[in-house]
């Protein structure tokens, strides 16, 4: 972190950037929250632990708009979202320098807390144990158990983009310790259940949802800058549900409006405060994508055409949907 | 009493309306109407105070709060003057006489025509649809012209074709003995031999003396520069009184969002006098 | 005092749940919220903050008003009817059951929200005293006592036993009306009994208020937020720094249990009329002082500002100096992008 700190001042200090955003020190040591830093002495409230697992790409659409460049400390998942961006002329890559940080692992602070770790201080990863420094001594609990989602199947600890890496290498492995895990095995298993089963597990998640928007707020490939649930003219606008499984609606029409360009960050299920595997609905679109038109990953680059705003003759009919079985 | 099926045994929560009958649809300017309404059985659909609001509705196309623009003293009717600049606005224009909306009010407190105001010389300033809460107390002011001092009528607006009101304006309040009117609009055009020039340099063209009570409404921007100008005139700001517009969607200060400062203004105001606007937050 | 064991909450449920609705914390997809109760549902009093708080028990997230039909020109309005049904909340903790305050000043001012009153009316609260309050907590700053939840019956969970003690008439009612399963330990027919629960009962509140004493929020500094320092609040460069992170969601607002503006809006069931209906609304939402021809606040600082101004200074200045903020910390826990609350009272009241 020490590293991150000093880079950040010599960058400040040359000019080479105007202000920094990264993570700041909360009240309780789990909960650092998006940052900038303009002067080199507020950085001593800068933080970098496993706890940051903010994705800080899409706080640059607004920071693309202030004079001079701005640094920005990404994570190699974070980078992917950052390109899609780029992609989407939302970002200015002329405008951002971006340092890729080197990422163990991000942690669902909901997780250590349940697991009885109190007055948390400071938290470190070694290999498969997650090491926390407390007021009560330190504590370790298996990593796995506290990742979030998005980490227990890493998809990677390559940045796609930056300026310069500083705790990572180029081209590394995936996963906490190099493990990850299948991130379609919950996908296979919704699509195995007899629909009935998966109407009734989509009902019971999606009925806790409470429409503070904080899925679409935070997801970096929502950046419409007049959302269609906010507007008065249709009736998609709504801040309520007519009946209990109305979300759905916004959940299902969200996936489809960002598939294709989600990148499967997981900032959706890290924010949502009922707990709802939101990504489970973008990675089944992601999946469909790999079967259908060969793998992709959105955000791998900022050239390559998408497969569903692209087209070739090699494009599946709409008859597959029959085929596969569904529509019965 | 409601239309309800609960038969009249309760009293109905204050977000449940009335239905209103459209009696008249006078068009005043090319995007302002006037609405006459009345209850179902003919009469009144309830009692209000110059300044107040009440909220009107078409059902499935939204509901906004407007300024009664008619007197309490008309014991016929209620009249509101609406500018078409929305989705509910849009479909009120488009209605006709005889056709039925939902209205429930009134709502919020009114200029202090049986207090302050009293025995008053007044000067009110108006522009554009600002008009619509000032007419309902000019007209209060004349059915009970010997309650009052001196009164001073100065509105203005974009062009000749963008005053409202126009005909009982000459016909009726020029032609009332101690009443004074000075019309003014911001361009010059073909067939309008008044006065050109916005509101608050007319204000200041026509000094007036300060021993009036002032009433000011208009667009936001018209309010500031005319508050400037009574300043620089030496009236007071106790001596001023204007009513803010924002969005409401409860009208009894509940549902927070015409919320400034500790005030609501669905229910503290919409009237304020200058000198209360002063200690709030500037967001309105 | 009365007293039961444990073990035979669920009797005790399905005995409340005979003559009313029962509304307690159940946990449901790895979740724990207010719900109705049933046989087939899963309580769960052990965790500490429902995501929700018991708000939606009087104050629905979403709620019908009237219908309204047009039939060949011509309006009706059916209002909705009442809450007429008497019901009971279980499992308040003192934070939410004091947030109830803050809304029946609201609600219950006049002119009286029927709905809410309605509700209130016929709503009766058990409280639940906080066994493990829990880091994010502060409600001590608001003179809040978790050790005593108040409300129409207060109980504590002490080992194997539930300890319940009626408040008001409406917990003596339902007292009485579950004399059948509550074991008596009044000091006057049971003076034993009354000696053993009055002990435990303050061993457990004393434990309990030596926890909140050593909670790191428990001593927040309020003094600034008052209505005199209005304009210096409301003035101060700070919010510029702190609403940064912001998302502009609707998170913290869904999440507290004092939050109450509301929107009305309408469903259009086409033939079968019109259905108006008020829902839950967020100040921090763009659209929430949206006019046909403008916006009062147009900045996310703004709207971010409005939330702890009207929180921490505008309702106490309403509300004889009572604040808007119980100190529940759901808002820490849920925020996010980490803001809440705590961080705004200690910058701007010059802690930080």
């Amino acid at each position: 972190m020490q590293e991150l700190i000093t880079r950040a001042k010599e960058l400040l200090a040359d000019g080479t950037v105007s202000r920094v955003l990264g993570w700041k020190k909360g009240d309780m040591g789990w909960d650092p929250e998006p940052a900038y830093f303009e002067k080199e002495e507020d950085l001593k409230d800068f933080v970098y632990n496993p706890f940051c697992g903010a994705n800080l790409s899409k706080y640059l659409i607004a920071a693309g708009k202030l004079p001079g460049t701005t640094l920005v400390f990404l994570k190699p998942c974070d980078t992917y979202s950052f390109n899609q961006l780029t992609k989407e002329h939302r970002v200015k890559r002329e405008k951002t320098y971006i340092i890729g940080v080197g990422c163990h692992g991000t942690l669902k602070a909901e997780k250590v807390l349940s697991a009885g770790i109190k007055g948390i201080e400071d938290a470190a990863i070694e290999g498969d144990t997650l090491k926390v420094k407390t007021l009560y001594g330190e504590k370790e609990m298996p990593l796995m158990d506290a990742l979030l989602e998005r980490c227990q199947v890493c998809k990677g600890k390559t940045h796609v983009v930056f300026d310069e890496l500083i705790g990572a290498e180029e081209g590394e492995e995936a996963g906490p310790g190099g493990l990850a895990g299948n991130r379609f095995a919950k996908v296979e298993e919704l699509e195995a259940m007899p629909p009935k089963e998966r109407f009734a597990f989509w009902q019971e998640q999606l009925s806790k949802c409470i429409r503070c928007n904080a899925c679409r707020n935070v997801c970096p490939a929502c950046s419409c800058l007049k959302c269609v649930f906010d507007g008065n003219q249709f009736d998609s606008s709504q801040k309520a549900n007519a009946d209990t499984f109305e979300e759905q609606m916004f959940h299902i029409i969200r996936a489809y409006h960002v598939a294709g360009r989600c990148t499967d960050c997981g900032e959706c299920s890290r924010v949502c405060p009922e707990g709802i595997p939101l990504q489970l609905l973008n990675r089944k679109f992601i999946k469909d994508i790999n079967t259908f038109y060969g793998e992709y990953q959105a955000g791998a680059d900022t050239e390559s055409r998408a497969p569903l705003t692209d087209f070739t003759f090699e494009d599946v009919e709409p008859g597959i949907v029959s085929e596969r079985g569904g529509g019965r | 009493m409601c239309e309800c099926s609960c038969g009249g045994k309760t009293k109905p929560d204050t977000l449940i309306p009335m239905i209103g009958v459209i009696t008249d649809i006078r068009t005043e300017t090319p995007d302002v109407k006037t609405f006459r309404v009345v209850g179902r059985d003919g009469k009144k659909l309830f009692e209000h105070m110059p300044g107040q609001c009440a909220f009107v509705s078409v059902p499935g196309v939204g509901e906004a709060m407007f300024s009664i623009t008619s007197s309490p003293t008309n014991t016929e009717f209620q009249e509101f003057s609406i500018k078409r600049c929305g989705t509910l606005t849009d479909y009120l224009h488009n209605m006709t006489a005889g056709e039925e909306i939902t209205v429930r009010g009134p709502y919020g407190n009114s200029f202090p025509v049986e207090t302050a105001l009293k025995g008053q010389n007044l000067l009110f300033i108006a522009g554009g649809i600002g008009l619509a809460p000032l007419r309902s107390v000019i007209n209060y002011v004349l059915d009970k012209r010997d309650s009052y001092g001196a009164v001073d009528i100065l509105y203005g607006s974009r062009s000749m074709d963008d005053l409202v009101q126009l005909k009982e304006i000459r016909e009726v309040w020029a032609k009332t003995p101690g009443v004074d009117v000075y019309l003014t609009i911001d361009r010059e055009q073909e067939g309008w031999d008044g006065h050109v020039g916005f509101v608050p340099s007319y204000l200041k063209e026509l000094e007036f003396a300060t021993d009036k009570t002032v009433l000011v409404c208009g667009p936001p921007i018209m309010i500031k520069f005319v508050l400037a100008a009574l300043t620089e005139m030496g009236f007071d700001k106790t001596q001023v009184y204007t009513t803010l517009e924002l969005r409401m969607k409860c009208g009894v200060g509940k549902c927070g969002r015409c919320n400034i400062g500790s005030k609501y203004v669905c229910k503290d105001g919409p009237v304020f006098r200058c000198d209360e606007i002063d200690e709030l937050p500037p967001e309105y | 005092m009365y007293r039961i064991d444990k073990s035979r909450l669920a009797e005790l449920f399905a005995a409340i749940s005979g003559n009313q609705d029962l509304f307690l914390p159940l946990r449901k997809a790895d979740q724990t919220n207010y719900g109705l109760w049933s046989e087939e549902e899963c309580f769960d009093l052990d965790t500490l903050k429902t995501v929700k708080s018991a708000k939606d028990c009087f104050f629905p997230q979403s709620e019908v008003l009237y219908r309204c039909k047009n039939e060949d020109g011509k309006l009706s309005i059916d209002p909705q009817k009442l809450c007429d049904r008497p019901f009971v909340v279980f499992g308040m903790r003192a934070c939410d059951v004091k947030a109830i305050e803050v809304l029946d000043r609201v609600f219950l001012s006049d002119p009286v929200d029927t709905f809410y009153a309605a509700r209130r009316e016929h709503g009766t609260i058990v409280s639940l005293a906080c066994h493990e309050p829990e880091e994010t907590c502060f409600c001590k700053n608001f003179g809040i006592d978790a050790a005593e939840p108040g409300a129409d019956v207060e109980t504590w969970i002490i080992e194997d036993g539930l300890y319940w003690k009626p408040l008001t008439e409406k917990g003596e009612a339902l007292t009485v009306s579950l004399a059948g399963l509550l074991e008596n330990a009044d000091a006057a027919s049971t003076p034993d009994a009354a000696e053993k629960a009055e002990k435990a009962v303050a061993k457990e509140q004393s434990s309990i208020r030596e926890i909140i004493e050593k909670l790191p929020l428990s001593h927040l500094d309020l003094s600034r937020f008052k209505p005199e320092n209005t304009m210096e609040l409301f003035d101060s460069p700070l919010w510029e720094e702190l609403y940064k992170p912001c998302l502009a969601c609707g998170t913290c607002t869904f999440v507290c249990p004092t939050c109450q503006c509301y929107d009305i809006r309408d469903f259009d069931g086409g033939k079968n009329g019109v259905q108006r209906y008020r829902c839950w609304d967020s100040c921090m939402y763009s659209d929430f002082t949206m006019m046909a021809h403008g916006n009062l606040r147009t900045s996310q600082m703004q709207r971010f500002r409005q939330r702890f101004m009207h929180k921490l200074v505008y309702y106490p200045a309403n509300n004889d100096g009572l604040y808007s903020c119980v100190g529940c910390g759901r808002c820490v826990s849920k925020c996010p992008a980490s803001l809440n609350i705590v961080k705004v009272i200690k910058k701007m009241g010059g802690e930080a």
